[in-house]
């Protein structure tokens, strides 16, 4: 079994972050991120940034849309009772 | 068979996160509002044939984008890819390991919170070109598999691959260039 080197680790690291890699690969990456800090640091910046990006573009429904959208959603009912 | 009865309760909690990826999605609010509306009526209509038990959230998000593809996307353009020529991956995360950055005392993460407004994180996903806007928000903001992302789109799930490497890649570039702008990364170094 060979081991996972930088490019490696840096070619898995969006599949990854996303939970797409098989079991196999991913203790490769992790086993490469014990012994890699530079790698992890890499990998730790990649995860806040996705974290950062989600958390920070979040919207809440403005009320009178959502009681708009309620609205229009009883008067279906009302129709197909 | 689900009992249109119970749709409010069942779907009310989505609606906050439908509406902010509704945002995103037409970049206007007039557009993301009859959007969103859409979406829930066609949900409700729906509804009887949802098989309970199975992923609603998956289904919701499914409406929306069959929606948003059908009746709000622009006119077709092939996006414009001359820009990522040159963003090799971790742009960002180099940019931001300069030689300034250390000399702060501050690691790369560090930097990464005070670099951007939440106004320019939004504009930023944005100006994605629309194909690698909606891939970046089914998978990084709203966190679903390459598979279902594939069968939401109907395309093959190397092509979503492509389009999150791409759209990340032009989310990098775009967030560095704000960053540029306020002074906060240093310019990269000319290409011999």
């Amino acid at each position: 079994m060979t081991e996972h080197n930088c490019d490696d680790a840096l070619g898995d690291l969006y599949r990854f972050l996303d939970h797409e890699l098989d079991d196999e690969t991913r203790e490769h990456v992790e086993r490469h991120l014990r012994d890699c800090s530079p790698c992890l640091e890499a990998f730790d910046f990649e995860a806040e940034l996705r974290v950062m990006i989600r958390d920070r573009s979040r919207e809440r429904i403005p009320d009178a849309l959502r009681a708009r959208v309620l609205e229009a959603l009883n008067r279906l009912d009302v129709e197909t009772a | 068979m689900a009992d249109q009865s119970t749709f409010v309760d069942a779907t009310a909690p989505f609606m906050d996160a439908l509406y902010s990826a509704a945002r995103r999605m037409t970049h206007n609010t007039a557009d993301a509002e009859d959007l969103l509306q859409e979406t829930f009526l066609r949900a409700y209509r729906g509804y009887p044939r949802f098989e309970e038990g199975t992923n609603l959230r998956a289904w919701l998000y499914r409406i929306l984008t069959n929606t948003f593809i059908n009746s709000y996307r622009a006119k077709q353009r092939r996006p414009d890819e001359s820009d990522l020529a040159d963003v090799e991956d971790l742009y960002l995360y180099r940019r931001l390991g300069g030689l300034e950055a250390s000399e702060r005392g501050r690691s790369a993460e560090d930097e990464l919170m005070d670099l951007v407004t939440d106004s320019q994180i939004k504009d930023a996903l944005d100006a994605l070109p629309e194909q690698f806007r909606v891939a970046v928000l089914l998978a990084d903001i709203e966190g679903f598999s390459y598979k279902e992302i594939a069968e939401m789109l109907e395309i093959p799930i190397g092509t979503v691959m492509s389009r999150l490497h791409r759209g990340r890649k032009g989310l990098q570039k775009t967030l560095a260039d704000f960053a540029l702008e306020r002074g906060l990364v240093p310019k990269p170094a000319p290409t011999a």
